[in-house]
C-alpha cells in the first residue's frame, strides 16, 4: 500500500457535515472516507457509496453450508459407515435438516462476519491510520485524498470554507497494516 | 394526493361476477353433490364449502392481528395503508358467519348413510374409546360456543379497530386519547387471538376433522398459513390501490416491508410444517404417522409436494434478494402464489379425512373458491371506499412518509 497525502477536515455538526460531503463531491476531490463515532443515517447516501455485495458473498456461504453438510452426512450414512437405527433408511434426508440448517447458519455468519471485517478493514492486531483522536469521540472527521493536482493550501481553504472546525494535513498510509512497530514508528516520523 | 377510493366499475361488475360464478356453482353442487346418493359426494359439497369459509375467514382475521400487533408495537410503517387491513378487520364478519352456517350445518345435519358424521367423526363417536375419551372437548356445546364466541369477538374487534381509526380523523389534533384506547384494545386482542386462532379454533374446525389424530403444532402451523397469506392479501390490495392512484403515502420501502413478512413468515410456516413432519417421521409412531401416510404417500402425494415447493422453495429463491422484494411485478406475482399455495395447503389439511382418495379439484372447488374472492373484493372494496385511504390525524403519519425499510 501506498503512504499518500490527505487533508481532513473535523465537523463538530451533523448538520454541517452533510452540506459538506455534498460540495466535496460536486468539487470533484477525491473524498476518501467520513470517519463519525455513530452511525449517521444517509451518510452512505450522502458519500455515494454503493451498496455490497455482502449478501451475495452471504448466500455463497450459505450454500456452500448446505453442501458441506448434505454431501458429508450422507457420504457417512450410506458409504462410510452405514448403520440402520430407528428402522429408518440409510439415506434419511429429514433427519439431517436441522444440521443441515445449522451448519447453513453457521457458515453464512462465520462468513460473512469475515468478509464484513476484511471490506471493513477491521480485525484484530490490524493498524489503520487514525486522521483523528477525537473521531471516535465527538467529531466528524473527513479525509480527502490529495494529488498533484489538488495542492494542499486550495483544498484546505476549500474545507475550511464548509464549515470545518479544525483542518490538517496527513501524511497517510490509506489501507491497513499488521501491526509491525517499525512502521508505526516510520509513519510517526512522517508526520512529525 | 387522491385519498378518496371510488370503486371503479370494472372492479364492481368483476366481483359481482364471481359471486354470481359462486353462487351458480353452489346452486350446481346442491343438484349434483348435495343431493347424491354416493356419500363422499355429498362430503365433497361440504368439506369444500368448509374449506373455502375457514380459509377466508382465517386470513382476513389475520389483518385484525397484524393491526393489534404494530400497534402494541407502536409500529408506524402500516399507517401509510392501514385502512387496508382495516377494511379487510370489518368485513371479518362476513366469510366468519359464512363459516359458523357451514360448520354448523356440518356438525348438525350431515351424516353419511350408515348414520356417521364422516367430517366430524366425533359428533357421531358410538363406541370409539379414543373419540369418548376426547368427548369432554369435542362435543357439540364446545363447538357451538367456541365457533359462536370467536366469530363475535373478531367480527367486534374488526369493527371496533376501523371505527376507532375513523374517530381518530374527527378528534382534536394530536390528541393521543384514541392512540392509547387503541394500544390497550390491541393487547387484549392478542390475548383473544392467542386463546382462539393459535390453539382452540384449529384444533375444532380443522383438527377434528381427523379426530384420532392430533398435533401439538398444529394451531400455530394453521396460523403461519393464514398469517402469510393474510400479508400477501393486503399485499395485494396495496398494490391494486396504488396503481389505481391512491395511497400515495405507500413508497417502495412500506412494499419492500411487506415484501419482507411474505419471506420471513413463509420460511417461519416452512419450521413449523417441517417440525410437525419431522417428529411424526421420526417417532413413526401409529396412530400418528396415519395422518402423513395419507397425505404424502397416499392419494394426495402430488399437492404434498407442490405444497412444500410452492409455500417454501419458491418464496425463498424468489423473495430472498432485496431488489426482488422492491420490484411490484415480484411481490404481486409472489403474493398470489402465497395465497394459492396455502389454500392448498389448508386443502390437505382438510380434504383427506372425510374424503380419501376421492378428492377433485375441479368445477366445484374452483368456483366455491371463485365465489369467495369475489365475496372478498366486493365487500372490502366497498369498506374502502366509505372512508378517506389516509389516516388523517393519526399521530404516526409523519413518521410513517419517511418510513425507510
Amino acid at each position: 500500500m501506498a503512504i499518500k497525502k490527505f487533508a481532513v477536515a473535523a465537523y463538530d455538526d451533523e448538520a454541517v457535515l452533510f452540506p459538506a460531503v455534498k460540495k466535496v463531491r460536486k468539487s470533484g476531490y477525491k473524498l476518501h472516507d467520513v470517519y463519525t463515532p455513530f452511525a449517521v443515517h444517509g451518510l452512505d447516501t450522502a458519500m455515494g457509496l454503493k451498496e455490497t455485495d455482502l449478501h451475495i458473498a452471504g448466500f455463497i456461504y450459505g450454500i456452500c453450508g448446505t453442501s458441506t453438510a448434505v454431501g458429508f452426512i450422507s457420504w457417512i450414512f450410506t458409504s462410510d459407515w452405514p448403520i440402520v437405527y430407528g428402522g429408518k433408511p440409510h439415506f434419511a434426508l429429514p433427519a439431517w435438516v436441522p444440521i443441515t440448517f445449522e451448519l447453513t447458519v453457521l457458515f453464512a455468519a462465520v462468513g460473512m462476519t469475515l468478509t464484513f471485517c476484511y471490506l471493513n478493514q477491521i480485525m484484530p492486531g490490524v493498524k489503520k491510520h487514525v486522521f483523528h483522536p477525537r473521531q471516535s469521540d465527538d467529531l466528524f472527521v473527513m479525509a480527502i485524498e490529495l494529488n498533484d493536482h489538488t495542492p494542499e493550501a486550495e483544498v484546505v481553504k476549500f474545507l475550511k470554507g464548509t464549515g470545518a472546525k479544525e483542518t490538517s494535513v496527513q501524511m497517510a498510509e490509506e489501507g491497513w497494516w499488521y501491526g509491525r512497530w517499525d512502521k508505526k514508528e516510520e509513519y510517526e516520523a512522517l508526520n512529525a | 394526493m387522491n385519498d378518496r377510493f371510488e370503486i371503479p366499475a370494472r372492479l364492481r361488475n368483476t366481483s359481482i361476477a364471481l359471486i354470481a360464478v359462486g353462487i351458480l356453482t353452489l346452486i350446481g353442487g346442491i343438484a349434483a353433490l348435495l343431493t347424491s346418493h354416493v356419500d363422499t359426494d355429498r362430503a365433497r359439497f361440504w368439506t369444500v364449502l368448509l374449506h373455502d369459509s375457514v380459509f377466508f375467514t382465517l386470513i382476513t382475521a389475520v389483518s385484525i392481528f397484524i393491526q393489534a400487533a404494530v400497534s402494541l408495537a407502536q409500529g408506524a410503517w402500516i399507517v401509510a395503508f392501514r385502512r387496508v387491513p382495516e377494511a379487510i378487520g370489518a368485513n371479518v364478519w362476513v366469510f366468519g358467519s359464512i363459516a359458523t352456517v357451514v360448520l354448523f350445518a356440518i356438525v348438525f345435519t350431515f351424516k353419511d348413510a350408515h348414520g356417521v358424521n364422516t367430517i366430524f367423526p366425533w359428533v357421531t363417536p358410538g363406541n370409539d374409546a379414543i373419540l369418548l375419551g376426547k368427548s369432554a372437548f369435542l362435543n357439540k356445546g364446545m363447538f357451538v360456543a367456541f365457533t359462536l364466541i370467536t366469530i363475535g369477538l373478531w367480527s367486534f374487534f374488526g369493527q371496533k379497530f376501523r371505527a376507532m381509526s375513523l374517530a381518530q380523523e374527527k378528534a382534536p389534533k394530536n390528541d393521543t386519547k384514541i392512540y392509547w384506547k387503541v394500544f390497550r384494545l390491541s393487547g387484549l386482542f392478542l390475548l383473544v387471538y392467542a386463546l382462539t386462532q393459535m390453539s382452540t379454533i384449529p384444533w375444532l374446525w380443522i383438527m377434528s376433522i381427523q379426530a384420532h389424530w392430533f398435533s401439538t403444532l398444529f394451531s400455530w402451523y394453521t396460523f403461519a398459513s393464514a398469517f402469510v397469506s393474510g400479508m400477501s392479501l393486503i399485499l395485494l390490495w396495496v398494490v391494486y390501490l396504488k396503481n389505481q392512484g391512491n395511497l400515495g403515502l405507500v413508497t417502495i420501502e412500506h412494499m419492500h416491508d411487506l415484501g419482507k413478512f411474505m419471506f420471513a413468515f413463509s420460511v417461519f410456516w416452512t419450521y413449523l410444517w417441517f417440525s410437525q413432519y419431522m417428529l411424526i417421521w421420526y417417532a413413526n409412531i401409529p396412530e400418528e404417522t396415519v395422518y402423513f401416510k395419507l397425505r404424502q404417500q397416499g392419494p394426495y402425494s402430488i399437492i404434498f409436494y407442490a405444497n412444500f415447493i410452492i409455500n417454501f422453495i419458491m418464496p425463498i429463491l424468489i423473495l430472498m434478494a432485496r431488489p426482488s422484494k422492491r420490484n411490484y411485478f415480484t411481490v404481486t406475482f409472489m403474493a398470489m402464489v402465497i395465497i394459492f399455495g396455502h389454500w392448498l395447503d389448508y386443502f390437505q389439511m382438510i380434504m383427506p379425512g372425510p374424503l380419501g382418495a376421492e378428492w377433485h379439484i375441479n368445477w366445484y372447488e374452483i368456483g366455491i373458491f371463485m365465489g369467495f374472492a369475489g365475496l372478498l373484493v366486493f365487500t372490502v372494496s366497498r369498506t374502502l371506499a366509505k372512508s378517506s385511504l389516509v389516516p388523517h390525524n393519526n399521530i404516526l403519519l409523519k413518521e410513517t412518509a419517511i418510513h425507510i425499510a
